[in-house]
């Protein structure tokens, strides 16, 4: 397993090098934005990847919360299901809003699913807490660069910094604020049950997202604004570059996280055999014979 | 509320009469009373409100053209805020006498104990709304040129969504460092669609210029889907530690 | 051409987020290390 981190590494650095050939040489130059527009192909796959990295999240979390109790968890079994199946029925019946793709939406649907199982398969217990704090953390890293690189774009091209009805970027900056949050709490808890309560928080982040959309969706209906990073067709060798791009920032993403995830697991040694330490206290130091608690404790940094 | 038996252990088994919703009103009467009291918070609170308002037409010049569009953003920042310190409040007083403790081991639902916390909030909040809203309306002037009756289901909607949400996130926050700083870092950016259906709402009436049904939808739809997640989720809440 | 300082400025700070993260996880992962060295000395 060891062996496979420099391999892996390798093999992003360079995916990472060719994304960016192509897209600064390669993608041709788009008619109305000049090269301006090549800021898409970093801020639009680390925008696919945050969603992505937040999504595990919230699945962690649910695993989190209904793996201890054996009816929840079956409820949750069921209404996943639910939504797999329903999604692709719901895809190839019903017309999809902004003229997305029947195979999308189903293609969506069946994911979510998928995801679910795996990470109930692979990870339980406290390791599916680890990945809920890896996916959160680098999830803010790459949702802050979509943050940034945003209103980067929008000022040589549409002249602004900011549109208040931009719904994609407004919905990205609640999500982004909804995790920091989420980070915030898991820093200045020092409860036992830390990870619950981050957990239901990812629940509630999760449940207020499409609330969000929605929200600011009407409130463009009612006051137009500019539309930053506008819909629409795209080139096909634009969208063949992104797809690479985004690929590249996948690699890089999954790197990160198991560098993220490592870290978490020694920490959690750490703390253990620090905890431990101060309960058991030193039978090698001085302390040992006052049984003083209080030196013991000062020691493991606690 | 249908009858509830309670599995609570053989020793502390209740009486069938006791239902859940007994017990939501009996903590509701009991936190009423209990702030009744100490009658001190509760005009606090109130001369706080008044101090926002205040505050509010010194900074957002109440004779500009433009106050009527802005109204609804101003009334609702100052509950939001006024809010948050009202709830900061509440679960204070149970940490400091260990009520909380009491409520852990007692066989009463958490959920009714969630309800007459919300409820409770509820009516305070209501009642700093009461106090800031006729002041908002004579330092600024307003008239709703839309139709005014739409504005109680706003309101209702709307403070109950900050409210159940604040009374989650406070008792979330309770076990964290800066307890104080933590809720309203939780409830905002939670809360935004929601400020954003009272404000763009109550903003509709006022100017009468569009129609404020889509945000009273939104606003329910906000309460129904965060009402069910606090009541499903705050046995966890309580129970952690 | 004054909007190709934009596209730079956007690859730049990209990578600047991204170091800075995989840069405090290195600090995070030392200092781990040292607390671990410590506790082995006990």
């Amino acid at each position: 397993m060891k062996r496979a981190f420099p391999i892996l590494a390798t093999f992003t650095a360079l995916a990472l090098v060719y994304a960016s050939y192509q897209a600064l040489r390669v993608a041709p130059t788009d008619a109305l934005q000049g090269d301006v527009y090549r800021i898409i192909y970093y801020h639009v796959p680390s925008a696919w990847t945050a969603f992505l990295l937040f999504f595990i999240n919230f699945i962690a979390s649910v695993h989190y919360l209904v793996d201890s109790n054996r009816s929840a968890s079956r409820v949750a079994k069921w209404m996943v299901l639910a939504i797999g199946i329903g999604g692709c029925v719901v895809a190839y019946v019903t017309p999809l809003p902004n003229g997305m793709r029947p195979s999308v939406a189903a293609t969506t649907a069946l994911a979510i699913t998928a995801v679910y199982f795996v990470i109930g398969k692979y990870f339980s217990g406290d390791r599916l807490d680890m990945l809920a704090v890896t996916t959160a953390e680098v999830g803010v890293v790459f949702c802050t660069i979509v943050l940034v690189t945003g209103p980067i774009w929008a000022r040589p091209v549409w002249g602004i910094w900011w549109a208040p009805g931009d719904i994609r970027l407004t919905s990205t900056l609640v999500l982004w604020l909804i995790y920091v949050s989420y980070l915030v709490l898991r820093r200045f808890s020092n409860s036992a049950q830390t990870q619950v309560l981050a957990a239901t928080v990812a629940v509630f982040g999760a449940l207020d997202v499409p609330l969000v959309y929605f929200s600011i969706w009407f409130f463009r209906t009612q006051h137009p604004q500019p539309v930053i990073g506008g819909g629409g067709s795209m080139d096909p060798r634009m969208l063949h570059v992104l797809l690479i791009s985004w690929m590249a920032f996948l690699c890089f993403a999954f790197l990160v996280c198991w560098l993220r995830y490592r870290f978490e697991t020694m920490r959690r040694e750490v703390e253990e055999a620090q905890v431990l330490e101060s309960l058991l206290g030193d039978d090698r130091g001085p302390s040992a014979e006052t049984g003083n608690p209080k030196v013991a404790l000062n020691r493991s940094g606690l | 509320m249908h009858k509830q038996s309670f599995t609570g252990g053989d020793a502390m088994s209740l009486p069938s009469s006791t239902t859940r919703g007994a017990i939501t009103r009996a903590t509701l009467t009991k936190d009423i009373r209990l702030e009744w009291r100490s009658k001190d918070a509760l005009n606090s609170m109130l001369f706080f409100s008044l101090l926002v308002v205040v505050i509010f037409s010194f900074s957002f010049d109440p004779l500009a053209e433009e106050s009527r569009r802005i109204a609804g953003g101003l009334v609702w920042v100052a509950i939001l805020f006024a809010a948050v310190v009202a709830l900061n409040q509440t679960w204070a007083r149970e940490l400091r006498n260990q009520v909380l403790d009491a409520y852990r081991v007692s066989p009463a639902p958490p959920n009714a104990l969630f309800m007459a916390k919300a409820l409770g909030n509820f009516l305070f909040v209501s009642l700093l709304e009461a106090l800031m809203t006729p002041l908002f309306i004579i330092f600024y002037n307003l008239r709703a040129l839309g139709p005014a009756w739409q504005l109680i289901p706003i309101a209702l909607l709307g403070t109950w969504a900050l409210v159940v949400n604040g009374t989650f996130f406070a008792a979330i926050s309770l076990r964290t460092r800066s307890r104080e700083l933590m809720l309203p870092l939780l409830l905002f950016p939670i809360s935004i669609p929601a400020v954003l259906g009272m404000v763009a709402g109550t903003t509709a009436i006022l100017t009468g210029e569009n129609s404020a049904h889509f945000w009273i939808v939104l606003l329910l739809t906000y309460d129904l889907v965060f009402t069910t997640a606090c009541l499903a989720l705050f046995e966890k809440v309580l129970d952690a530690e | 051409m004054n909007s190709i300082k934009f596209l730079y400025a956007a690859y730049v700070a990209t990578w600047t987020i991204h170091l800075l993260y995989v840069g405090s996880l290195v600090r995070r992962y030392r200092r781990l290390k040292q607390d671990l060295s410590e506790l082995k000395k006990k």
